[in-house]
């Protein structure tokens, strides 16, 4: 770990709370008209010198308050209560006395171990931030007990720390945190802290309450859309029709008799319309009159690139991995299956759309967003407005949802944001962009467009003796910032979880077609995964049955080598006493996978419903992902993880017609609603490795489970997402 | 000038009458915990009581409910309240939060009506209020653990 010295981290601390100006309590981020009067900043302040910041994660405040810096940004998936559960363990303090806020953007302070930025995506905010954040605790630790061994004089080795109480036995003397931030703040941190062996965790492995759950009960949790700077102008911004398109010209003479409507400018992204508030800029922006240019632009429809890619997986491409001679033996196999897959875009559509309020300042500018990766966006702005990085303050909001969508790896949001508060020249006020659910839903970055093609072949025993998948589509991170991933021609997103297949197959090849579509697209919850998942997954159940084999037992045997699979899908099967009579109508079926390094398995019992749809009534769900921090958080993200990827397969579609999207709003891009939502139970799998992410591994499985159960109910196999079967 | 009350107060607004509640709400009075979702009544984030009953704020012109009570979650209170907010914060329903607002405000209608609602209630009264985190599990058993507080 690299501990910073005390003076260079409470300067960032000082920095913080000065832009920030977050409240003690997490979720209490006033609206900034409010904060002026609160006095909310002075509070934060607290102690101010006299607070004890020992590095860059944790401060200690004479009330006694321990408040821990996120790295992450927190969007239900849970790092408040994760990171500052590592934090707090190792401290030794009472869970009551922890807080959380987010960290400022800083590279240097707060990057993502794994990406080298600061970022948060694939599942990743525990996994890098583990050792991380136990060692910035134990540091504050050894500080405090530092300051009591001097204030006591007493030995450090004679002074116990236990549920933010320091004391010393042989004297009696104790004191809380607090009392002794302003001692500890004066002491040098130590270079090396030694961290808890794993059987004296006392928070962590725990299901200690989340710390924002209240904030988000009573409506007082703020996020970026919340936000109402005095004099604030709400801008929404019209997009041409197709994606890369501009503006030809417009009559704004409408939209600018509306109330409320302050300006219109034109924008890289379309028009911008500034009005007082939501409602004018709305209909400010309804009554805009816009040529648009839309020369180069895709014109193709869904379904043009659809046949495109069909024909495409009808060859093998650029070879993601090999082993053996799938083809030789493909050839010469007494059985060969055969399937296409289709999958189509998707919108991630997190229930806040995107918004970010930006504003000059003396200095620089000053944005609040919901920012995934908080330093792009820093740069991407200050690239706008002409500024240095270090001029731009960025503050990570609360979001309301993400599912990928706020890692923008262009910043496209907070460049638009920039884009039109530097329209308005200099003396602009503060303005606030929000995305309509409209924008959101026809605004791009979808899950690109896939098409597989599988062919497997069993030998006269029923093993499965070759696999062929040929996959084509879109690459996410070819043209952006993360092109640097792409080796030897493959997009590791396009083949994960397909190239590092699991069973035990002797022959294999697993190859993939890169296309190039005038969409944007991007990561969605899971990634490759969402299709990967998918068909080997349902794949595999049709070889398997094909054999005459049981789905967990047929599994099993080709999962020699991989434990931790072959663990959650035990599980799960003994979680859903697999094999056991089913209800009169209803059938199971199973997958499993491995996604960002965490295993998950499901069992879903699925019926045909009144409209001929699969109805899920329960999933039964096992997942290891190393130490499992907080128990609770994991279980709510397989919860979700399976809500999400169930909507998706049962109604999630973005179509695209001469390049125009036509789904606009949940009416036509339909969501899972409550009484879709199946019961889900979960085991979190015991263990002691390293812990590795929950927000996204959860989704993978449900969808195939929910397939192999419904080919299992009515002998139907689904081919393409969303559900739409076919006889096999 | 329409008259609102809202929260238990009077007041006056100098608005275009077709603006939605939602927006009047938000823009004018400052009360930012009833959330934008869709703006076409499919997902509930804008969820309100008028007289009691709820309903989305996003499609319900301001001049509609012209001397109406209008209640959002900051001003909601008593034991079905009560009973709902710790129930929802006792096992952690929310995940990203943003719809919780809404969630709530259908579940305080709904337990204020039918004090012991089965799963077919349940589903009934909060399929309207979508949650894109799915949170659904945790909202169906916090509603059924309000209603066990409630009966006491």
């Amino acid at each position: 770990m690299s501990t910073q010295p005390v003076d260079v981290s409470r300067r960032a601390f000082l920095r913080n709370t000065a832009v920030t100006g977050a409240g003690l309590v997490i979720g209490m981020h006033l609206p900034l008209a409010a904060r002026a009067q609160s006095g909310a900043a002075a509070v934060m302040q607290g102690g101010g010198e006299a607070s004890f910041a020992p590095n860059a994660f944790v401060r200690i405040a004479p009330d006694d308050t321990v408040t821990v810096l996120i790295k992450h940004i927190e969007f239900g998936q849970g790092p408040y209560t994760g990171l500052a559960t590592l934090v707090a363990d190792e401290l030794d303090a009472d869970w009551s006395q922890v807080r959380a806020e987010s960290a400022p953007a800083n590279d240097e302070l707060y990057k993502n171990l794994f990406f080298g930025i600061q970022g948060t995506g694939g599942s990743t905010a525990i996994a890098n931030s583990y050792e991380q954040m136990r060692q910035a605790g134990a540091t504050a630790r050894a500080l405090l007990v530092s300051a009591a061994a001097g204030e006591w004089e007493v030995p450090e080795s004679e002074i116990t720390v236990e549920k933010g109480v320091v004391s010393h036995p042989g004297s009696g003397s104790s004191a809380r945190f607090g009392a002794l931030a302003e001692r500890a703040a004066t002491l040098t941190p130590p270079t090396e802290v030694t961290l808890k062996d794993p059987e004296a965790f006392s928070l962590i492995g725990t299901e200690v309450p989340k710390l924002d759950s209240r904030a988000k009960t009573t409506g007082e949790a703020t996020f970026t859309l919340d936000l109402q700077p005095a004099d604030a102008l709400t801008v929404l911004v019209a997009h041409p029709p197709r994606f890369n398109g501009g503006v030809k010209s417009f009559d704004d003479s409408e939209t600018r008799s509306v109330k409320g409507v302050v300006d219109v400018k034109t924008i890289p992204e379309g028009v911008a319309v500034y009005a007082r508030n939501f409602w004018a800029a709305k209909k400010g922006r309804d009554a805009l009159n816009v040529e648009w240019d839309l020369a180069g632009t895709e014109s193709r429809s869904s379904a043009d690139i659809l046949a495109a890619y069909r024909e495409l997986a009808k060859d093998r491409g650029t070879p993601a991995m090999e082993r053996g001679d799938a083809a030789g033996t493909l050839a010469g196999a007494g059985t060969v299956l055969e399937a296409e897959y289709e999958f189509p875009f998707l919108a991630h559509a997190p229930m806040e759309p995107l918004d970010c309020v930006i504003e000059m300042t003396d200095d620089g500018c000053e944005a609040w967003l919901g920012a995934q990766l908080p330093t792009v966006d820093q740069k991407t702005i200050a690239g706008v407005l002409g500024l240095e990085p270090g001029q731009v303050t960025v503050n990570t909001m609360f979001a309301g949802g993400s599912f990928g969508r706020r890692a923008q790896p262009a910043g496209d949001f907070a460049k638009e944001a920039a884009e039109a508060l530097k329209a308005l020249g200099s003396g602009a006020p503060p303005i606030k962009l929000v995305w309509t659910r409209e924008d959101d839903i026809r605004g791009g970055r979808y899950r690109p467009i896939y098409v597989h093609r599988l062919r497997g072949g069993l030998d006269d025993q029923g093993n499965i003796a070759a696999w062929e998948q040929v996959i084509a589509g879109q690459s996410i991170v070819a043209g952006s910032p993360f092109e640097g991933m792409i080796e030897d021609g493959i997009d590791p997103t396009s083949v994960e979880g397909a190239s590092d297949l699991p069973y035990g197959i002797p022959n294999m090849a697993v190859s993939l077609h890169t296309t190039e579509v005038g969409v944007p697209v991007l990561w969605w919850r899971s990634v490759g995964h969402t299709h990967t998942g998918f068909t080997t997954e349902t794949f595999m159940d049709e070889l398997l049955a094909a054999a005459g084999r049981d789905p967990v037992e047929g599994r099993l045997k080709l999962l020699g080598g991989h434990p931790r699979h072959a663990g959650v899908l035990e599980t799960a099967a003994q979680m859903a006493d697999w094999g056991a009579a089913v209800p009169e109508g209803r059938a199971r079926g199973v997958a499993v996978h491995k996604s960002f390094d965490s295993y998950v398995a499901e069992v879903a019992e699925v019926s045909r419903d009144e409209n001929g749809y699969p109805k899920v009534h329960k999933v039964w769900c096992a997942v290891d992902c190393g130490v499992a921090v907080n128990p609770n958080v994991i279980t709510a993200q397989m919860e979700g993880g399976i809500g999400y990827g169930l909507g998706h397969a049962l109604f999630g579609e973005i179509t695209m017609v001469d390049g125009r999207i036509r789904q606009a709003n949940f009416d036509t891009y339909r969501s899972l609603r409550i009484n879709e939502m199946p019961e889900v139970e979960v085991t979190v799998i015991p263990s002691a490795k390293k812990p590795t992410g929950v927000g996204e591994p959860g989704v993978p499985p449900i969808a195939p489970a929910v397939a192999n159960a419904w080919a299992a109910l009515t002998g139907e196999r689904v081919r393409r997402l969303p559900f739409k079967p076919v006889q096999a | 000038m329409i008259t609102i009350n809202i929260n238990g107060e009077a007041r006056d607004l100098d608005v275009d009458p077709d603006t939605p509640l939602l927006w009047v709400i938000r823009d004018e009075l400052g009360l930012t915990g009833t959330k934008y979702g869709c703006g076409i009544a499919q997902c509930g984030a804008c969820t309100v009581h008028i007289d009691g009953q709820a309903r989305r704020s996003c499609t319900t012109p301001v001049s509609s409910v012209a001397g109406q009570d209008v209640t959002t979650i900051e001003g909601t209170t008593g034991d079905v309240t009560r009973a709902v907010q710790n129930a929802w914060v006792a096992i952690d329903v929310p995940q990203c939060g943003y719809c919780q607002s809404g969630q709530v405000m259908s579940a305080i209608a709904l337990l204020s009506e039918n004090p012991a609602p089965t799963d077919e209630d349940i589903d009934n009264a909060m399929s309207g209020n979508i949650c894109r985190c799915a949170t659904y599990v945790r909202i169906r058993r916090a509603i059924h653990d309000a209603a066990a507080t409630l009966e006491g």
